[in-house]
């Protein structure tokens, strides 16, 4: 770990705020498309049946 | 028989799918790679400096953030510019699904840009143009996101936020080049320029060059999901508006 000195809280706080937000929006991508996709498949299979 | 391709085809929402699917498992692990490799380069690797300290090293995700915000508001300009000329609705998709992106790396943008300001500036936010034009393309990315939320036939909605696209430019463009328009704002000029001058050290540089890099590619890998759920979203809703009807 490199020593932030003084400015260990702003350039902790800059990272971990952001990589909150990044994975958020990875995760929420990631979930809305599994349940999108499946709720078509459910709704295809409906149509086939 | 030869087949003429050209761009347009890719409007085909078929074709679209069949395309990005094998393309965003390898454009999701080079995002991640040089996401890892830039940041663990620059903020394990690098020196602090002189004047700023360690607080340097949130150039790597402040820089490739601010520079993502705007350039996702470009892209969806184009994209609501091929919708509202030429109809095709996977460019308004594609649209829709980049406005959740850029406002997430606005937000990175703003939230870095504070963070740094505090120490440096002795002030989290000033009414400078750079932060002020940064702050209303945010509004913009909210208001475009919630117009699309707010109308039920999604033809109406794509017409109305590409206006809306279109007159947010000018605050993406603001963003841009605030610091040439007004001179008397904190913010400092461009990090990275063609003018060889302007830019950081190169110690610094190459690092922020793969971040860079890696937030362009997490921003296509994003798009491309996202607007392959928009299209599925979109079957999804005919079907049930069929079921509904049947």
């Amino acid at each position: 770990m490199p020593d932030l000195g003084k400015y260990a809280v702003e350039v902790g706080a800059a990272y971990g705020l952001s990589a909150v937000l990044i994975v958020g929006l990875v995760a929420l991508t990631l979930w809305r498309g599994k349940r999108v996709k499946r709720a078509l498949d459910a709704a295809e299979g409906r149509r086939n049946a | 028989m030869q087949t003429e391709m050209s761009l347009w085809s890719y409007a085909n929402p078929t074709r679209f799918m069949a395309t990005t699917r094998p393309l965003l498992p390898w454009l999701s692990a080079l995002a991640a790679a040089c996401l890892v490799v830039g940041l663990i380069w620059g903020f394990f690797f690098t020196p602090d400096d002189y004047r700023q300290g360690s607080t340097v090293k949130i150039i790597y995700l402040h820089v490739p953030s601010a520079l993502m915000a705007i350039n996702a508001w470009f892209m969806m300009l184009v994209a609501s510019l091929i919708w509202l000329i030429r109809r095709h609705h996977v460019s308004a998709l594609a649209a829709k699904a980049a406005a959740p992106v850029g406002v997430t790396m606005t937000l990175v943008a703003l939230v870095t840009g504070a963070v740094w300001g505090s120490p440096m500036w002795g002030t989290w936010w000033a009414w400078d143009p750079r932060l002020t034009s940064f702050l209303i393309l945010f509004l913009f990315y909210l208001g475009y996101m919630a117009l699309w939320a707010a109308i039920e036939d999604p033809d109406t909605a794509a017409d109305l936020t590409s206006v809306l696209c279109v007159v947010g430019s000018v605050f993406a463009v603001l963003s841009r080049y605030a610091v040439n328009f007004w001179n008397q704002g904190l913010h400092q000029g461009a990090s990275l320029s063609l003018d060889a001058e302007e830019n950081v050290a190169d110690v610094f540089y190459f690092p922020l060059l793969v971040c860079i890099a890696g937030f362009v590619l997490l921003f296509v890998a994003l798009v491309l999901a996202r607007t392959r759920t928009e299209i599925r979203a979109r079957r999804l809703h005919a079907l049930q508006l069929r079921e509904r009807m049947a």
